[in-house]
């Protein structure tokens, strides 16, 4: 619990306070025999786990051996001294959301949505677009005040940029699922480069990117306005849109 | 255990089961029409590939493609590239077609539509050099056949299917080889998530890919080589899957004929819906490929799971019947018999709805039942795959079960690494004992297994079958010579409208002159009228 000098320090839990009880499970590439389990059990101290217990070894293959160890890690978590991106707009209902854009913008706002690059995976942008939502929410398609134009998979960056500039987008959703050499951060560094370029300084649309393997705090490193990460709603989106796009100080 | 038996669990009413399969079949009819009377940019490179043109300029384009252009540009694709560069080569002093292909990309041939004796002359090079292109893809099949008689078969079905995918052929060999010996009867090399869209198919050993690694012919032979050799190893013949779809599809359908694959990827609607491939584009490279899989003893695996992952797996889950009886009927047609058919189907019911299994049993069921000689492929949860590892291995045992117990023919093995990174070799070894696992505690479970007549299970199947009965006469309905082309551009299949004049690839088009040529298709044809 919290202390007076504002320090959280936790030890993770396994059946008792303080234990530090953890599971990991990795291979190595060597055969099963004793020194195997020995040099797991190396790896395992080594990784702050101490004392720990090969609980299952399997050899597969003649070269592989799989692992998993449980045992008690040392290390301490300060959870005061982690660092959270915290939600810095209100969280609305697609009601408060109309209402905001019809009062506030006073017409449509226009979201254009795609994956670019190679990516053909759309299920993050759809979960997010498409009316059908995600996560028990409707997706952005649902919100009236929205036009949502959904360009789908393996959007060229010129071509959004050229959409984007034909329907006068407000924003612009990009979904990136396949991080194979970072293909992901390379896009949307490309995609938010080509934007600055076609669009007077400051008159770019709001360039949001979302995807599994994000780290949220990137934004300012790829170019973006925002990055959303895994589990993110359409909700949280829309408010975000909202307070971003209504609240003229933020831009 | 017959399959006539299996037949009987679900009581389907036979006349419902015809109806569907006549409304299937008014709503291809006009589509093979429109194929029949067509043709595409790599329909015409497939000709040349079948007819020997191999290799690619500096810049790694394809011979074939710079032939097909330069014949376009000086006659266009209304007659085919068969007549003008057969007529080329006999006016000219080239070495083979090669050459010819060569020359013509530096503008050195001009190429003219022959008539009279020269076009018959012209006609009969052609189909002697294409019949070479078959003759080759024939013998292909036949080896297959031989090998698959000295080496063994797959021990029992469903055939384990693994999927491999490093981006670098001589890493996918090692790992396939591999995945191989821990128990894989197929194994799938995903392709670099770019390729459906590129408009050649890139050429020799390729290293670099997205995701996935490059269909090329040379990586087609060094992998069949490379499972040939474990074949041996193991006394059983291990298969080969690559994805005949795309921009590429007749080409690369083409390619693994003469590489001996032995399962393609090849769905009717796939490129249309998930790619944005212009409608008659597809329909019409679709056909050819089905032809030429056709030929050489090729299953295709279709691509239903993909409708689910997209769109709810219970309120759509007729789209996927009514997208297996097209998919059967323009196979038919192409003339792929029932062994030759992967109809695919997918668990991805959300595991937080109550009775999920119940209902993921009764579509496999209904599967198994309408299309009872086919190998059906049954493809693991992708969409309800999170964070959660525990408990996605414990959601693939269901799926497992759930293919034990309605006989697939192709179990493509989940991950429970899913969504999360690409497999360990741990998560592929736990994989494969969950599937071991199931297929030895329950693989003969549907000897016991009847479902209660009137239960929920074949209530639940009956359901589906008439709401895709209601979807099949919704598109019969649809206004126009093509009810299906009009029912996708409408957006009929998931939120996605494709109108027939939209799409990519759509300037590859042609439709045929009166005197249109295409030797392979004739060669294919002969003896086969659907």
């Amino acid at each position: 619990m919290r202390e007076m000098t504002g320090k959280q320090i936790v030890r993770p839990y396994g059946d008792t306070t303080g234990d530090g009880m953890v599971q990991v499970s990795f291979t190595l590439p060597i055969g099963h025999d004793k020194r195997a389990e020995g040099a797991a059990l190396q790896l395992a101290r080594k990784m702050g786990i101490d004392p720990a217990m090969v609980v299952h070894a399997k050899q597969m293959g003649p070269h592989f051996t799989f692992f998993v160890v449980y045992g008690s890690v040392s290390h301490l978590v300060d959870v005061s001294a982690v660092q959270v991106l915290e939600r810095e707009y209100p969280l609305l209902s697609a009601k408060e959301v109309n209402v905001a854009v019809k009062t506030r913008l006073r017409r449509k706002l226009v979201v254009l949505g795609a994956c670019i690059g190679t990516d053909a995976h759309t299920v993050g942008i759809d979960a997010i677009l498409n009316i059908k939502g995600f996560a028990g929410e409707k997706g952005l398609e649902y919100y009236r005040e929205l036009k949502v134009v959904n360009l789908g998979a393996q959007v060229l960056v010129p071509e959004l940029v050229a959409r984007a500039r034909a329907e006068k987008a407000d924003a612009v959703l990009v979904s990136q699922v396949v991080t194979q050499r970072d293909a992901h951060l390379q896009n949307t560094r490309e995609m938010s480069a080509a934007f600055r370029e076609s669009y007077p300084a400051g008159r770019t649309p709001l360039l949001v990117v979302g995807g599994p393997r994000f780290d949220e705090h990137a934004a300012r490193e790829l170019g973006v306005d925002r990055i959303f990460g895994r589990g993110t709603t359409p909700r949280e989106v829309a408010s975000y849109l909202t307070h971003a796009l209504t609240t003229k100080e933020t831009r | 255990m017959t399959r006539a038996r299996r037949g009987k669990k679900l009581d389907l009413d036979p006349a419902t089961v015809r109806r569907a399969r006549t409304l299937a079949r008014r709503a291809g009819r006009p589509i093979v029409r429109i194929a029949q009377t067509h043709t595409t940019m790599s329909v015409e490179r497939a000709v040349l590939r079948m007819a020997g043109v191999a290799g690619a300029d500096a810049d790694g384009i394809p011979w074939v493609n710079r032939l097909v252009d330069a014949v376009r540009a000086d006659v266009g694709l209304e007659r085919g590239v068969a007549m003008p560069v057969w007529d080329a080569m006999a006016r000219g002093s080239h070495d083979d077609l090669t050459a010819l292909a060569q020359r013509a990309s530096s503008g050195s041939v001009t190429f003219r539509i022959p008539e009279g004796r020269e076009a018959d002359r012209a006609r009969r090079a052609a189909r002697r050099d294409a019949g070479r292109g078959i003759a080759a893809i024939d013998r292909r099949r036949v080896e297959r056949e031989r090998l698959i008689r000295r080496v063994g078969d797959a021990p029992r079905q469903p055939w384990i299917y693994l999927i491999v995918a490093t981006g670098d052929i001589h890493e996918d060999i090692p790992q396939a080889q591999a995945a191989a010996r821990e128990g894989a009867d197929v194994i799938a090399v995903i392709r670099s998530t770019g390729q459906s869209l590129l408009d050649y198919v890139p050429e020799g050993a390729t290293r670099e890919g997205y995701a996935g690694t490059y269909a090329t012919q040379e990586n087609f032979r060094l992998m069949r080589a490379a499972l040939d050799e474990v074949s041996r190893e193991l006394g059983r013949y291990v298969r080969l899957t690559n994805y005949a779809s795309g921009l590429c599809m007749p080409e690369i359908a083409t390619l693994a004929g003469l590489e001996r694959l032995d399962m393609m990827l090849n769905d009717s609607m796939y490129g249309i819906l998930f790619r944005d491939i212009n409608p008659i584009r597809t329909f019409v490279d679709q056909r050819f490929s089905r032809q030429v899989h056709a030929r050489a003893g090729i299953i295709i695996n279709t691509g239903e799971d993909n409708y689910l992952t997209t769109a709810d797996a219970v309120d759509e889950a007729h789209t996927v019947t009514v997208s297996q009886l097209l998919n059967e009927y323009f196979a038919k047609e192409a003339g792929l018999a029932d062994w030759q058919l992967g109809l695919g189907h997918a668990f991805e019911i959300n595991p937080e709805v109550p009775d999920s299994f119940r209902l993921e049993l009764a579509h496999a069921m209904l599967a198994r039942e309408l299309f009872p000689a086919a190998p059906l492929k049954w493809m693991p949860p992708t969409k309800h795959m999170t964070g959660d590892v525990f408990r996605g291995y414990l959601l693939d045992g269901f799926f497992n079960l759930v293919g034990a117990m309605t006989g697939q023919g192709i179990l493509l093995v989940g991950m429970m690494t899913e969504a999360v990174v690409t497999p360990f070799l741990s998560d592929r070894d736990l994989a494969l004992q969950n599937v071991r696992y199931v297929l030895s505690a329950a693989g003969n479970l549907h000897e016991d297994f009847h479902p209660q007549p009137g239960g929920f299970i074949q209530s639940r199947a009956h359901l589906v079958l008439d709401e895709a009965v209601a979807l099949l006469e919704r598109i019969a309905a649809e206004p126009g010579p093509a009810p299906l082309l009009a029912a996708i551009g409408d957006g009929t299949f998931g939120l996605m409208k494709r109108p027939a004049d939209r799409g990519k690839g759509y300037d590859g088009v042609f439709r045929q002159a009166d005197d249109y040529y295409n030797p392979v298709t004739e060669l294919l044809e002969v003896g086969h009228h659907a």
